[in-house]
């Protein structure tokens, strides 16, 4: 019997999956929202990645579990910049609908 | 011979290798964008669940109190207060979004599979030091790995001013 979860090619399948799925759902979701929550799939299929190369292939377990706690906390201030800045978007313009916002356009 | 607790453990693991993938779907396919973010706690489990079979038990500690506790709190929030519509309250045609999404990401899951499938093997290090201990972790961080962890917190200080600015005074414009 194979054991599964010791398998790198699973881990690194599973976060190939996660950013397609992550990518998905930023261009199909129409709300600000919904691409934050994609990009955190994104995001987490990052650290599982390194998760899975920090266990099998890294000869200093630390590192790839520093750079995970890195990633968390960037997707932490990123969630938090982006709901105010959701908040700020509906003061002004008194809509949160991302294909309204034309001023916003570069 | 295998020990039976080595078939549970195996049998977790394909149960959290399923949970992360019904989360994602659920995450990118909801109507409710409430749901959306239900998927996304369900995936982020899922990914915990792995982070233990990597042999980290503080990360998945970790990734359950930061993204399941609080990441996913703030995004019920953003929801909750942000007057946001839902995806079927906006009239916008999905399909074609859809289709543009299916092909990028496509591309991108197959090209990333196809590299991971034409290297056959990945070198085990000849040399380790440390192990996966959070005291050992904790000394990496302050001492060799100080750098990582003042810039974390010098992005945390700024996303936490950065997000006051941006989202105070708001009452006594609204009136």
């Amino acid at each position: 019997m194979i054991i599964l979860s010791n398998n790198l090619n699973i881990y690194l399948i599973l976060a190939a999956f996660l950013l397609a799925m992550g990518i998905y759902g930023m261009i199909r979701h129409k709300t600000f929202i919904g691409m934050l929550v994609s990009t955190e799939l994104i995001l987490n299929g990052a650290g599982l990645n390194f998760m899975a190369f920090n266990k099998f292939t890294a000869p200093d377990p630390a590192v790839g579990q520093i750079i995970t706690l890195f990633i968390m906390g960037i997707a932490a201030a990123e969630a938090a910049i982006v709901v105010s800045f959701i908040l700020a978007v509906y003061r002004k313009y008194k809509t949160n609908d991302p294909e309204s916002l034309k001023e916003l356009q570069g | 011979m295998i020990a039976y607790y080595q078939i549970v453990a195996q049998i977790m693991f394909v149960a959290f290798i399923l949970l992360t993938i019904t989360g994602a779907f659920l995450t990118v396919n909801a109507k409710i964008l409430m749901h959306s973010v239900l998927g996304l706690a369900v995936c982020l489990l899922g990914v915990a669940g792995l982070y233990f079979y990597l042999g980290s038990m503080f990360l998945t500690l970790m990734q359950i109190m930061i993204y399941v506790g609080a990441v996913c709190i703030v995004l019920v929030f953003g929801i909750m207060v942000g007057h946001t519509p839902n995806e079927s309250a906006t009239k916008h045609d999905i399909g074609r979004n859809t289709l543009l999404g299916i092909v990028a990401s496509g591309v991108a899951g197959l090209l990333l599979v196809i590299t991971i499938f034409g290297r056959t093997s990945w070198e085990t290090p000849q040399t380790t030091i440390g192990n996966f201990s959070i005291e050992w972790i904790g000394e990496s961080l302050l001492l060799k790995y100080c750098l990582a962890f003042e810039l974390i917190s010098v992005i945390l200080l700024i996303a936490i001013v950065g997000s006051i600015i941006l989202a105070k005074g708001g009452r006594e414009e609204e009136r």
